[in-house]
């Protein structure tokens, strides 16, 4: 088509940012599949939750977004918490249909709980830097993702540091390992299943307080965003943390290329081909184990 | 066994005879209902509009009009209509399943839906059940083309609006003294979109448009991220933008236009989204300059002074729009013919709308009036532009009320 270099290097580049807020939201799903091996269907209803809340801040208290993503990461780990504690914990060991349905119906609830609380209106904030941009030579990329970026890559190197380098960390990981053996030892399963829990609604949480400051919200995107993070874990490798980010950047940058190659309506045509390609070539996804 | 053929050979027994009695007493009893019943003195109208989902802005502004409607009919000397609302979801499916279940309810005739696809399912239902509708807003051509008979659309369809988006731009250039000499046409994928898309190219060769269309671009209309779009649209080096967007992406657009330092001379929209009250609340001084070829209203007409002053009092700060207009006029169609009909049989209330002939209105253009197809093909189009939160109008110029400013000054000026 005869495009100039800096035009793809632009799209690249704005898709490398946008992937990595997104890998940021995915982590919270991988990590709470990898450990409690529930999967949540009210993961994107949870991070609009986190949109809404930082909207709220900025509305009333004139709160920067990315300055309300730690309080928020924190209202969404105790609801995290106190989820899993009393309402998901009792389905641990029920039959995978009826998990699902528990978070689908927890996920309905969401939506329209926000409905009615902040109505069917998209709304976002307009922060000082809402329409800054840099430009680096021919690049000029959008300052908002930027900022985005680099607290998404801050919280997701955070969270490997807890669970490489804590006692805790390393106890949440010999429950994912080994179940049994976990409770032999006698550690806690089910707090430790909560705080997991928390920790990926606390990783959606602040995912959503970057994402505000990129895109609007309303109450029924949720479900998009819930099938977005399927798509990135599957394709990264679902339980693994890495494999989240990776996958995030990988349909970041693929969806808007593809979108300025050939028709920018097709872009999540693209994202669904990278999917294919991982369940037929590599079912355990890019970075996934593979299961015996 | 022997006392049941005893009871049937005397013929009625007394329980017979005192359900009889009974059922006699209902059927009696509920006549005076059946009689007032057809002497309704309101109608009962199932609104359809997509008030959650991606379209919930434009489904709420919608329903605005509608809560306005009641108070303009009385001072207009017609029936009261009983409003029965039903939430498309933005979704067809649902907006299907809301049409049959409103009329389930009782509805007696639909008006909605806003978008096209929404309104293509409406409109099988209401024939199906011979139900009659009135189309507020949906510009797709082959909806009236079906050859409906309880089908009614009070708004221009694609070609009209292009036809007279052309016409208002070539008044609007020569008024200005300039002209954009080449544009990239941007549009939603969805069934207004597409219908738009379809009909571009054809209305505008029998135009002497002074631009070239250099590149056309598609895009999801719930996209969360419009920068590739941009990115492409920027890389022509074009000088302005032809738009048929939705109210998010407008907004997403613009944003992006903004972050991407491009400030095309001239953005043309063909759709809603850019005069959209939500649109200049969000952006500001930003939403300043974009130039939207729409059906709009004569502020001149007598029942629009009473629309405005209704909104005013209702919701104050918004400016009446598209949305409003048409949602009102949809209703004044059904309660215009309910009273000429003076029954709420839906064959007799088809063939009154059919013969609707209101001049008293508040749309651009002669009145309303419905050819054989159902279809309003009297009305005009108008040309207005974003200007301090407030939209002018600035073509034809028998309806303007401001001189158009081209080119839109850059966004990095502001």
């Amino acid at each position: 088509m005869g495009l100039p270099i800096e035009i793809y290097l632009n799209v690249a580049a704005s898709g490398l940012l946008t992937g990595l807020v997104y890998g940021l939201m995915a982590l919270g799903l991988s990590v709470i599949f990898g450990v409690v091996r529930v999967v949540n269907f009210a993961h994107g209803e949870m991070m609009t939750v986190g949109m809404y809340v930082a909207i709220l801040a900025f509305a009333t208290l004139g709160i920067d977004p990315l300055v309300m993503m730690v309080p928020i990461a924190a209202v969404l780990f105790v609801f995290g918490y106190l989820l899993q504690t009393g309402l998901i914990n009792p389905f641990i060991n029920r039959p995978e249909h009826s998990q699902f349905m528990l978070l689908v119906a927890v996920a309905l609830i969401l939506v329209n709980l926000q409905l009615i609380v902040f109505g069917p209106d998209s709304q976002g904030v307009r922060t000082s830097y809402s329409f800054d941009s840099y430009a680096i030579g021919p690049l000029i990329i959008d300052a908002s993702k930027v900022y985005a970026a680099l607290a998404a890559v801050a919280v997701a190197a955070a969270l490997f540091a807890f669970f490489r380098f804590t006692l805790l960390g390393k106890a949440i990981r010999a429950c994912a390992d080994n179940y049994h053996g976990a409770l032999v030892v006698g550690l806690n399963v089910k707090h430790l299943y909560a705080l997991t829990f928390g920790l990926g609604t606390a990783c959606v949480g602040a995912a959503g307080a970057m994402l505000v400051a990129i895109t609007d919200v309303t109450p029924t995107i949720g479900p998009a965003y819930t099938l977005l993070a399927f798509v990135i874990v599957i394709t990264g490798g679902l339980g693994s943390m890495p494999g989240a980010l990776l996958g995030g950047v990988l349909i970041g940058v693929t969806e808007a290329l593809g979108g300025l190659l050939f028709t920018p309506s097709a872009k999540s045509m693209f994202a669904f081909g990278i999917l294919v390609l991982v369940l037929l070539f590599r079912p355990q996804g890019i970075l996934g184990r593979k299961l015996s | 066994m022997s006392n049941s053929n005893h009871s049937s050979r005397r013929g009625i027994s007394r329980r017979t005879f005192a359900t009889g009695v009974a059922a006699a007493g209902i059927i009696a009893g509920s006549a005076p209902f059946n009689i007032v019943r057809a002497q309704a003195k309101s109608l009962k109208v199932g609104v359809l509009l997509p008030r959650s989902g991606v379209q919930a802005g434009i489904g709420q502004d919608c329903h605005r009009g509608v809560e306005i409607t009641a108070g303009v009919l009385k001072e207009l000397g017609l029936p009261s209509l009983e409003i029965m609302n039903g939430d498309t979801e933005t979704n067809v499916d649902v907006a299907r399943s809301r049409a049959e279940r409103l009329i389930a309810d009782g509805a007696q005739l639909l008006v909605g839906a806003f978008d096209s696809g929404q309104s293509t399912a409406i409109a099988q239902v209401a024939e199906q059940r011979g139900i009659p509708y009135v189309i507020n807003i949906a510009a797709a051509p082959p909806i009236t083309e079906q050859g409906y008979k309880f089908v009614f659309r009070n708004f221009p369809t694609a070609p009209m609006i292009l036809t007279d988006a052309f016409a208002n731009q070539l008044e609007i250039f020569k008024i200005a003294g300039t002209a954009p000499k080449t544009a990239v046409f941007m549009h939603v994928n969805d069934t207004f979109g597409t219908a738009m898309q379809k009909g571009f190219t054809g209305v505008m060769s029998k135009f002497t448009m002074p631009y070239k269309v250099v590149e056309t671009i598609s895009y999801d209309p719930a996209a969360r991220d419009l920068s590739v779009e941009v990115a492409k649209a920027k890389a022509t080096g074009a000088d302005s933008l032809i738009m048929v967007s939705r109210l998010n992406d407008a907004i997403l657009l613009t944003r992006e236009l903004v972050k991407q330092r491009w400030s095309p001379t001239a953005v043309l929209s063909m759709g809603p989204g850019w005069y959209e009250d939500q649109y200049l609340k969000t952006l500001g001084k930003l939403s300043d300059g974009p130039m939207s070829f729409v059906p709009w209203y004569d502020p001149n007409k007598k029942v629009s002074k009473l629309l405005e002053k209704a909104l005013a009092k209702a919701h104050p700060g918004i400016n009446l729009n598209t949305n409003h207009v048409y949602t009102f006029e949809a209703l004044l169609v059904a309660a215009d013919a309910f009273k000429r009909a003076g029954t709420a049989d839906p064959q007799k209330l088809a063939d009154a709308i059919r013969a609707t002939n209101i001049t008293d209105n508040v749309s651009t253009g002669p009145g309303i009036q419905f050819n054989a197809k159902g279809q309003n093909d009297k009305l005009k189009n108008s040309a207005i532009q974003n200007r301090g939160g407030k939209l002018v109008a600035i073509a034809p110029a028998s309806a303007s009320n401001a001189k158009p400013e081209l080119p839109m000054k850059p966004y990095d000026k502001r």
